[in-house]
């Protein structure tokens, strides 16, 4: 017994010590299993899985912790219990040869038992004691006991015989289950719990919407802290598991590792890395605009890094998704082959939302993925009420963002919803929102994109325009002039028409400059023309002053000379004053 | 056989099967198992004479005997023949109870052989 103490793993300080059931799950609501050398009580009604708890109790404690259980069936004989149990893939019979299990099948019926007088069950005792004793045991599990009260008749007799059992288990340092049936109103039909004190697990199955969801919830447990709530448990090809999600806290690392979206241009967007490792993404967007081309693209990329990527799909089927990537230059195929992509799809209102969240939760512990795309979040709606669906996206998201998956989550908006809303309301969890939105324009539609928020990055506040080539997606700047913003053939139209008034513009402007050209050169020819008239003028003109001026002299000296001849008075001569020099 | 403390009463000497084969498993030597033996060993007597054979199985001994007859409670007597096989439980101290269980006497009729 002290060897199981040592090995228990995360348990709290100075608690009871306590044997690990190595049921998935169970050992973390229970802060590291049963308590160590005492009976468990596990009550529920028929169907909810307690021999099969009490089952895969002892096979587990058998092959992981190697603990030898016995089993003591009063129900079903040890052939039917290892038939039922071989579908969950538990060989009892192995394991009996092994001597890891012992199975005894303990039969009482009361129409073949004449009581007469005093008795005990000291036999009951013997067969468990041998049964223990002959393999070593540790765990042991009693399904159900309560055939004892349908069996014998001294009622009496009997409660005094268990409580002296109960005793004689701890004393021998087993740890027990015991299961009881659920009675009107209390938890076992013969109040096995008066018993049973240290812990008791409740069971239980139920239906809402003809979707049944199987629940576990620790009533008490003696001497330990407990997860209260109750937790939703699955059975499937590998046993039982309980889904400890809603017991997360916010204590998640955040990762400052980035990756890229397999869009260069949208990791470009992103600050120019791409996503943050570890956070939660949303594509949301109408029907058609590209959310799961967009998701394939990290896919892609994911692959390509050699990392893990699992896929939920809940409205295509493998075959068609990869298909449909083909059609956009993405050939998803190979990393399929390779191990590194798996495909999970199911139809949504196959299981409630429970079974879902546990086979995702599931598949992740066993396939540890580096990404996980759930695609789309909304088709859980369909199989649950919206709160039922919001808390269940919370816990996976939280359960993600715990492990440092990146999770990548689409959203279809219904048609005339608000674009800026999930469905499951589960925006403010998200710490990067892209939004994918139709733009209708001219009869056609495209597709744009841009980012509604980004937490921890820089981001690009831009539409971008969407566009699904051949060769995968490309973001282009959308066209925003003064007519709004254009897209698609608008944007073609649009941009083409600039650059024809462009040209156009550019023609005038080169003939303006033309002509002014011309005219300053006929401006400068008519100056010259001018210059050369000034000059002859000028010219002329000179010449007309020396002529007069010659003249002028010529008379004067004719003058003096016929004066001269006359002997006249000189000084008495006027002068003509009309002819002379200015 | 394979008990080891078989006891026969040979109250008739011949060696011809005895119609009535009856094994009873106890603890060790418990006074409800030492009570049970006395009963039987003298119902049988009073009943029986001559017809029987009383096989007693100490579980403490043989723990491994207790699944075969599917025993729970101490001390169990069964009726191994005549078929079909009886059980009674308890030390026998009602020995109309014993009878009735041993289908020596119906049970809604008491008082009469059958």
């Amino acid at each position: 017994m002290t060897k199981t103490v040592t090995k228990q793993k995360a348990s709290p300080p100075a608690s009871l010590p306590k044997c690990p059931t190595g049921i998935q799950g169970l050992d973390e609501i229970t802060l590291g299993g049963l308590p160590l050398g005492r009976p468990t009580l596990i009550c529920g009604g028929a169907g909810c899985g307690k021999t099969l708890l009490g089952i895969e109790f002892l096979v587990r404690g058998a092959l992981v912790h190697n603990e030898p259980g016995v089993f003591i069936a009063f129900e079903e004989t040890a052939e039917e219990l290892a038939q039922n149990v071989r579908s969950l893939g538990f060989d009892l019979d192995d394991l009996i040869k092994k001597k890891k299990l012992g199975v005894d099948y303990v039969y009482i019926e009361r129409s073949e038992i004449e009581e007469t007088g005093e008795y005990n069950l000291e036999g009951l005792f013997i067969r468990l004691g041998y049964a223990i004793d002959s393999i070593g045991a540790k765990r042991v599990v009693l399904d159900s006991l309560e055939t004892l009260f349908s069996g014998l008749s001294n009622v009496a007799i009997v409660r005094a015989e268990l409580r002296r059992l109960f005793r004689w288990l701890k004393e021998k340092g087993v740890t027990t289950i015991i299961t009881a049936e659920r009675g009107d109103g209390t938890l076992t039909r013969h109040g096995l719990e008066e018993y049973v004190a240290d812990c008791v697990l409740s069971l239980d199955h139920r239906v809402a919407g003809q979707i049944s969801t199987r629940r576990l919830r620790v009533v008490k447990y003696r001497g330990s802290p407990h997860a209260t709530n109750e937790f939703p448990f699955l059975i499937d090809e590998g046993g039982i598991s309980v889904l400890p999600i809603t017991s997360l806290q916010l204590q998640h690392q955040a990762s400052t590792e980035r990756m890229s979206s397999g869009v260069p241009a949208m990791d470009a967007m992103l600050g120019g890395q791409g996503f943050f490792r570890g956070s939660s993404v949303l594509l949301s967007g109408t029907a058609g605009v590209g959310k799961t081309s967009l998701s394939c693209h990290a896919v892609d990329a994911c692959c390509r890094r050699g990392e893990r990527c699992l896929y939920f799909a809940f409205e295509e089927s493998e075959a068609q998704l990869l298909r449909n990537m083909r059609s956009i230059g993405l050939d998803l195929e190979p990393w399929v082959k390779k191990g590194l992509l798996r495909f999970q799809v199911a139809r949504p209102t196959m299981n409630g939302l429970e079974f879902h969240l546990t086979s995702i939760y599931k598949q992740v512990e066993t396939f540890r993925p580096r990404l996980v795309i759930v695609d789309p979040i909304t088709s859980f709606l369909s199989s649950g009420t919206d709160a039922e669906a919001s808390s269940m996206m919370i816990r996976l998201v939280d359960y993600l963002k715990s492990r440092q998956i990146t999770a990548l989550l689409t959203n279809l908006n219904h048609a005339g919803s608000a674009l800026e809303q999930t469905n499951v309301s589960i925006s403010s969890l998200i710490d990067t929102w892209l939004l994918l939105q139709d733009l209708e324009l001219n009869g056609e539609r495209n597709r744009g994109l841009y980012i509604l928020k980004s937490r921890g990055m820089a981001h690009s506040n831009q539409i971008r325009e969407f566009l699904l080539t051949s060769k995968g997606i490309q973001l282009t700047e959308v066209y925003l002039g003064p007519e709004g913003v254009l897209t698609g053939s608008a944007r073609l139209s649009q941009e083409a028409k600039e650059k024809a008034t462009s040209v156009i513009r550019m023609r005038a402007v080169e003939g303006k400059r033309e002509t002014l050209a011309r005219r300053q050169q006929a401006l400068e020819a008519q100056i010259a023309v001018l210059q050369l008239q000034f000059q002859t003028d000028k010219e002329e003109m000179e010449r007309d002053i020396a002529s007069e001026h010659a003249y002028v002299v010529k008379l004067d000296q004719s003058r003096d000379e016929m004066a001269r001849s006359r002997k006249a008075d000189y000084s008495g001569i006027q002068v003509p004053s009309k002819k002379g020099r200015k | 056989m394979k008990t080891s403390s078989l006891l026969r009463c040979h109250e008739d000497q011949t060696e011809k099967p005895k119609l009535w084969q009856l094994r009873l498993y106890v603890a060790g030597q418990s006074p409800k198992s030492v009570a049970a033996f006395a009963n039987l060993k003298r119902i049988c007597e009073e009943h029986l004479a001559g017809e029987f054979e009383i096989e007693v199985i100490d579980l403490i001994e043989n723990p491994r005997l207790a699944k075969d007859d599917q025993i729970v409670a101490i001390p169990t007597l069964v009726r191994k023949l005549p078929q079909p096989i009886r059980k009674i439980i308890g030390d026998l101290s009602d020995t109309e109870r014993t009878l009735v269980g041993l289908n020596l006497r119906s049970s809604t009729k008491s008082g009469r052989w059958q």
